[in-house]
């Protein structure tokens, strides 16, 4: 598998005046490679995400999975949320299903699937459960288990642990990266956390303000699992963190001048 | 317990003063009678199957009229909810009937259908379809636009987003639709009935002013408010709080 992102222009037209939201993004996304997409608020890298997925269309350019272009969604390429958008009227295990069930498997199949991989997120016992009865963390662990269930060639992750307390959180980067390590699937992951970034990418894409373009990219080896904590990871985002700064400063001065303008 | 023992404790009192100005005879018994004439009444009637017969009918025609309603009204609040155009143009329409009574449709219901169970059954889906009809287009444009988006990115498309996602997300608005609905549709069939009279509850109301039989109306207007509470207490308020439970939107 092999993802490409070829020249990818979008913008919004508002009563206000048209917002460049993303600008010329080329990129690659090798198989079994974890990549991050790193940029200050409204840079644009949700609306990119959103692109891959195909809930949204690029003005110009195109994304390419195998030399063939998405014209739209499908479950080669599932999306998390940073709300885990799981489905109130159904349990653990039907919301699980809901993808495989759409596909039209049988269901004695959809079921082993769910229970494998329920099992694999650690929410074992917890099938018979609704939405309302489970914790934040568990939610997102389920909407993990759902997408992973699909078996898609890209996970796509849009700020997912964004909304969750900082103990869950350093558990579910933990458990993201033995999931990915033994899956061996590829992943784009949407922060604007550098440490997040550096825990999890193999690459980190820095994104500039608006209008988004790629400006560098990270490559981060150290050993895994990470943690947020380790001083060698420390030393990479204080770098990282610099240069996002100064594209959280640009931002801030395009706000600005938005305002003088209106 | 409290508030239950309060209650009983009004109801009895309410009873034995109903009681005791019968007794003083102020009035006649066919103006203010007892309420052991009114037992009696209720006794006599379904003993001898009047009763029985007469809320058999009502109950016939308010679930076929009211199954009716809800077999038009969901598609269509579905399409009022997903479609611009009909929400323009139908959901006008709708918004503007809903306010006519519904018992104004059977002048016209008695003109198209004749003296026919199908002017009543006319006027009982009139009563009920519309309210019906808004809280389900309500409940479908108000459904969240990340379910649409979880849904479509794990390859639901038409059926599956309909079926498996917009319908289910509307259901708690659906739900209360459907109880208005009710309610609605059991006033309308009221009003119908004693109106244009054959069989049903509402001709036992029109029988018993005719024969001066007081006892007979108000034993008669007891029925008709313990099935309309006995359907909202133990069919639409156990639905709707279990639906609003699991959907999240009160916890109880």
């Amino acid at each position: 598998m092999k993802l490409e992102l070829r020249s990818i222009s979008k913008t919004f037209h508002t009563r206000r005046g048209n917002t460049y939201a993303l600008q010329e993004i080329t990129a690659e996304v090798a198989s079994g490679e974890f990549v991050c997409l790193l940029g200050p608020s409204g840079c644009g890298k949700s609306t990119l995400l959103n692109i891959v997925a195909g809930l949204e269309r690029p003005d110009a350019g195109v994304v390419l999975i195998d030399d063939q272009p998405v014209t739209g969604p499908g479950r080669d390429r599932v999306m998390i949320f940073q709300e885990a958008a799981l489905f109130p009227w159904l349990n653990v295990r039907d919301n699980v299903t809901f993808g495989l069930n759409v596909a039209g498997l049988p269901r004695s199949e959809q079921l082993a699937i769910a229970d494998r991989y329920l099992e694999r997120v650690g929410l074992r016992g917890f099938e018979k459960a609704y939405v309302y009865e489970i914790s934040g963390g568990m939610k997102q662990r389920v909407a993990l288990a759902r997408a992973l269930a699909l078996d898609p060639l890209v996970l796509l992750m849009d700020e997912p642990f964004a909304a969750l307390d900082a103990q869950t959180r350093d558990l579910l980067h933990t458990e993201l990266q033995d999931i990915w390590l033994h899956s061996g699937k590829t992943i784009i992951f949407v922060t604007h956390n550098v440490r997040e970034a550096l825990v999890l990418g193999d690459r980190v894409l820095l994104m500039s303000a608006r209008p988004g373009r790629i400006k560098r990219e990270f490559c981060c080896q150290l050993a895994r699992p990470r943690q947020i904590e380790d001083h060698a990871l420390v030393d990479v985002a204080r770098e990282v963190l610099a240069d996002l700064r100064e594209e959280v400063m640009a931002a801030k001065q395009e706000v600005g001048s938005e305002r003088l303008a209106a | 317990m409290n508030g239950w023992r309060l209650k009983l404790l009004f109801f009895v009192i309410l009873l034995v003063i109903w009681e005791g100005l019968a007794r003083l005879r102020l009035w006649p018994a066919y103006v203010f009678p007892s309420p052991v004439d009114v037992v009696q009444s209720i006794l006599s009637g379904f003993g001898d199957g009047s009763y029985s017969l007469a809320i058999l009918t009502s109950m016939r025609r308010i679930l076929i009229g009211y199954g009716l309603s809800l077999g038009v009204g969901i598609p269509l609040g579905l399409l009022l909810g997903r479609i611009r155009v009909v929400q323009d143009t139908i959901g006008t329409l709708v918004l503007g009937l809903q306010a006519l009574p519904s018992i104004c449709w059977l002048p016209l219901a008695l003109l198209w259908f004749g003296l026919s169970e199908t002017a009543i059954l006319f006027v009982v889906v009139m009563g009920a379809v519309l309210s019906v009809t808004l809280s389900t287009a309500d409940g479908v444009r108000n459904t969240p636009p990340l379910y649409i988006r979880a849904a479509r990115t794990m390859g639901a498309r038409q059926w599956h987003l309909y079926s498996g996602v917009i319908l289910p997300a509307a259901l708690p608005a659906i739900l209360s639709g459907m109880k208005l609905g009710w309610s609605f549709a059991w006033r309308s069939l009221m009003a119908g009935e004693l109106l244009y009279v054959s069989l049903g509850l509402g001709q036992l109301l029109t029988m018993g002013r005719e024969l001066n039989d007081m006892s007979q109306v108000i034993a008669t207007m007891l029925m008709i408010v313990a099935i309309g509470l006995v359907v909202d207490r133990l069919v639409f308020s156990p639905l709707e709080r279990h639906a609003r439970e699991r959907w999240g939107l009160s916890v109880a």
